[in-house]
C-alpha cells in the first residue's frame, strides 16, 4: 500500500467516512485547538523571550508579551560567539551531506531495484538489518579509525558516510524506483542503452521528488546532528549551529534571552524548510514507514 | 541456490549491479560491519584509545559491568524512561491521528502543527525545554501555578526530572501520526459498512475493525519508537548532562562518557554491545508477541 501525499494531505472524513454532528464537531475543534495551542506554546515562548528587553525576561510573574520588541539579544549572540560562522558551517555541512546522500543512496537503490545479480536479496536483507544497529555500537572503532587517519577536527568523518549509501535513504530511493514502471526503461534498453544510461538519462530525471525527499531528510539530519560534531570537531570556528549552541549553553547557561535568540535562529531554517516541503516530507515518512 | 548468470547479457547486468552496489558495499564494510566486529573484539580488551595493540582481558569487562553501579543506574534510567514514555506516547500519538482523521475544516493546518514538534528537534529545542522547565522563569511552572501547584524544580530534582523528560517526549509524539494516518486511510470503508449492518456500534467498530486493521501499523511504530527510545542522547546531554545525581544517566550518556570522558574504549564497547543485544532481544520479543495481537489481513484470507 502506498498512500500519496495528495491523499494524506487532503482526505476527508474519518476512517468510517462518516460526517460528524454539530456537537461532535465543536468538541473535536476545542480538543484539537487546545492541543495545537499547547504544542506551539514553547515555540511562541522562545520567540517572545528572544525579543524581550532583558529585565522582562527575568520578571516575576512572567511577562508573556514583550512591552517593546528589541533585537539586542540577537545582536549580542553574534558579538559573544561566531554565530554567523556556525550558521555558515551548518549550511556547508548540510549541502555536502545532501549531495552525498542523494548520490550514494540512489546508486545503490538502483542496483537493488532494477538490476539482477547473484546475492542481491542477501545484500538487501543485510542492508535492512543494519538499520537496526545502534550508532553507539560502531562509534568507538569508527572514532579510532578516523582519528588514526588524522581526520579529527575535519568534516570528513561526519560527511563521508553519507557518500556510501546510508541504508535509510537507499531504502527510500529503492521504494521509489520500484514504483516507476519498468516499461519506460525497457524501450531504452532495446535501443542499446546501458544501465548507466538508463540510470542517468531516464530514472534520475524521474526521481526528482524522491531525491528532494532525501535532500530534506539529510538537511534535518545535518542541521540537528550533535553527536558527530561533538565527537569529531575541536575548534570553535568549525562548529555547526547545533554544536555551537551546545557550547554556548555551557557558558551562558542562565542567559535565557541570548539562548532563546540563538535557538530561534537555529530553528528558523528548519521551520522554513518544513513549511515549504511538507508534502515531500510526509511522502518520505509514508514510503519508508508503510509497506506491504 | 545462487546460480551464476549464464548469458552474456545477464553477466553484464550482474557486473553493472555490483558496480552500482559498490557505494553501499564499501560503506557497509567500512562504517558498519567492520566497526561492529571491531567493537565486539574491543569489548574483550582494556583498550584506552592509544596506539598500542589492545590487551585481551577475556570477560573481565562484562564481569565488571555487573558490579558497576553506574551501569545498573543507566540501564534503570533507560528502562524507566521507555516504560514511562512508550505506552502514553503510543496512545497519545494514535489518538491524535484519530482526531486528525476527522472531517473538520482546517484539519491539514492542524496536522502540520501536531507534526511540527517531532520534526523540529535537536539542541535548540533541548535548550528551549531547559528554559520551559526552569523553576522560576519557566512557563511550565507559571501555567501550573494557575492551578495552585507550587513551583517544581523540574531538572534539578531527581524525582521530577524523569517526568520532565517524558513530558518533553510526549510533545514530539506527532512522530507516528503520519504513519497512522496513512494506515487509517488504508482501511476499506466496506469493513465499517459491513460492521454497521451487523449492528456494531461505534465503540464496537473501533475495537473490532479499526484496532485490528491498524495493528500492523501500531506494531511498526512501536518497534521503531522502542529502538529510538533506547538511544536517547541529545536531550539528556544538553538539559541535564545525565544529572541530577545520575537520574537521567541514560545508557547512551553512559557510553558517551565512558568513551570520551574516561577514555575506557574497551569497556564502552562492551557497554555498547550490551545495548545492542538488549535492543535486539526486545525487538525479537516484540516480533514474537506480534502473532498474538497483530492482525495481517492477507494471512487470514489464505487460511479461510
Amino acid at each position: 500500500m502506498t498512500v500519496g501525499t495528495e491523499q494524506i494531505a487532503q482526505t476527508s472524513g474519518d476512517g468510517e467516512g462518516r460526517k460528524l454532528g454539530t456537537a461532535e464537531t465543536i468538541v473535536t475543534y476545542i480538543v484539537i485547538l487546545a492541543g495545537a495551542v499547547g504544542l506551539m506554546f514553547p515555540f511562541a515562548w522562545m520567540l517572545s523571550t528572544s525579543l524581550k528587553p532583558l529585565d522582562e525576561v527575568y520578571s516575576y510573574p512572567i511577562i508573556w508579551i514583550p512591552s517593546q520588541i528589541v533585537f539586542e539579544n540577537y545582536i549580542e549572540v553574534f558579538k559573544k560567539v561566531p554565530f554567523a560562522r556556525y550558521l555558515w558551517n551548518s549550511f556547508v555541512l548540510s549541502v555536502l551531506g545532501i549531495i552525498g546522500n542523494m548520490a550514494g543512496s540512489s546508486l545503490a537503490a538502483f542496483s537493488f531495484a532494477r538490476l539482477r545479480y547473484p546475492g542481491r536479496s542477501f545484500f538487501f536483507i543485510m542492508m535492512l538489518s543494519t538499520m537496526m544497529v545502534p550508532i553507539w555500537v560502531t562509534m568507538v572503532p569508527t572514532f579510532v579509525m578516523f582519528s588514526r587517519l588524522g581526520w579529527l577536527d575535519t568534516y570528513l568523518p561526519i560527511l563521508l558516510p553519507a557518500y556510501f549509501a546510508v541504508p535509510f535513504f537507499t531504502f527510500l530511493m529503492r521504494q521509489f524506483f520500484l514504483s516507476v514502471p519498468v516499461e519506460i526503461e525497457d524501450s531504452a534498453r532495446i535501443d542499446g542503452c546501458s544501465s548507466f544510461g538508463v540510470f542517468f538519462r531516464i530514472l534520475m530525471p524521474l526521481s526528482v521528488p524522491a531525491l528532494a525527499t532525501v535532500a530534506i531528510f539529510s538537511f534535518f539530519f545535518y542541521w540537528n546532528d550533535l553527536l558527530g560534531p561533538l565527537i569529531y570537531l575541536r575548534s570553535q570556528l568549525k562548529f555547526p549551529v547545533a554544536m555551537g549552541i551546545a557550547s554556548f549553553q555551557t557558558e551562558q547557561y542562565a542567559n535565557f534571552a541570548l539562548m532563546m535568540a540563538a535557538a530561534t535562529m537555529a530553528v528558523a531554517p528548519m521551520l522554513v524548510v518544513f513549511f515549504f516541503t511538507q508534502r515531500l516530507f510526509i511522502q518520505g515518512v509514508v514510503i519508508t514507514g508503510v509497506k506491504g | 541456490m545462487i546460480a551464476l548468470p549464464k548469458t552474456p547479457r545477464a553477466r553484464r547486468e550482474a557486473l553493472e549491479g555490483y558496480i552500482f552496489l559498490l557505494p553501499w558495499l564499501l560503506g557497509f564494510l567500512l562504517f558498519t560491519a567492520g566497526p561492529l566486529l571491531a567493537s565486539f573484539y574491543l569489548g574483550f580488551t582494556s583498550y584506552r584509545g592509544d596506539r598500542s595493540w589492545p590487551d585481551w582481558i577475556g570477560f573481565a569487562n562484562f564481569t565488571k559491568l555487573f558490579q558497576d553501579e553506574l551501569f545498573w543506574q543507566s540501564l534503570k534510567v533507560t528502562v524507566i524512561y521507555a516504560v514511562g514514555f512508550l505506552p502514553p506516547g503510543m496512545a497519545l500519538g494514535f489518538s491524535i491521528a484519530l482526531l486528525m482523521n476527522q472531517r473538520v475544516k482546517g484539519v491539514s493546518i492542524f496536522r502540520t502543527i501536531y507534526y511540527l514538534p517531532s520534526v523540529i528537534t535537536g539542541v535548540a529545542v533541548a535548550v528551549l525545554w531547559g528554559f520551559v522547565f526552569h523553576k522560576e522563569f519557566g512557563i511550565l511552572n507559571s501555567v501550573l501555578e494557575w492551578f495552585g501547584v507550587t513551583p517544581i524544580s523540574w531538572l534539578f530534582n531527581s524525582r521530577w526530572v524523569m517526568v520532565a523528560f517524558i513530558i518533553m517526549g510526549l510533545w514530539g509524539v506527532g512522530d507516528g501520526m503520519i504513519i497512522y494516518l496513512a494506515g487509517l486511510q488504508g482501511i476499506p470503508t466496506e469493513l465499517y459498512e459491513a460492521a454497521s449492518i451487523d449492528g456494531a456500534r461505534r465503540m464496537r467498530r473501533f475495537w473490532n475493525v479499526t484496532i485490528p486493521m491498524m495493528s500492523p501499523t501500531l506494531f511498526f511504530v512501536l518497534v521503531t519508537a522502542l529502538i529510538k527510545t533506547f538511544q536517547i542522547f541529545t536531550t539528556a546531554y544538553i538539559m541535564t548532562r545525565g544529572g541530577p545525581n545520575y537520574a537521567t544517566y541514560f545508557f547512551s550518556v553512559n557510553i558517551y562518557n565512558t568513551t570520551f570522558v574516561s577514555l575506557r574504549f574497551g569497556y564502552a564497547s562492551a557497554l555498547a554491545w550490551l545495548l545492542f543485544v538488549l535492543i535486539f532481544l526486545l525487538t525479537l520479543l516484540l516480533f514474537r508477541s506480534a502473532k498474538f495481537w497483530v492482525f495481517y489481513a492477507g494471512e487470514k484470507e489464505e487460511a479461510a
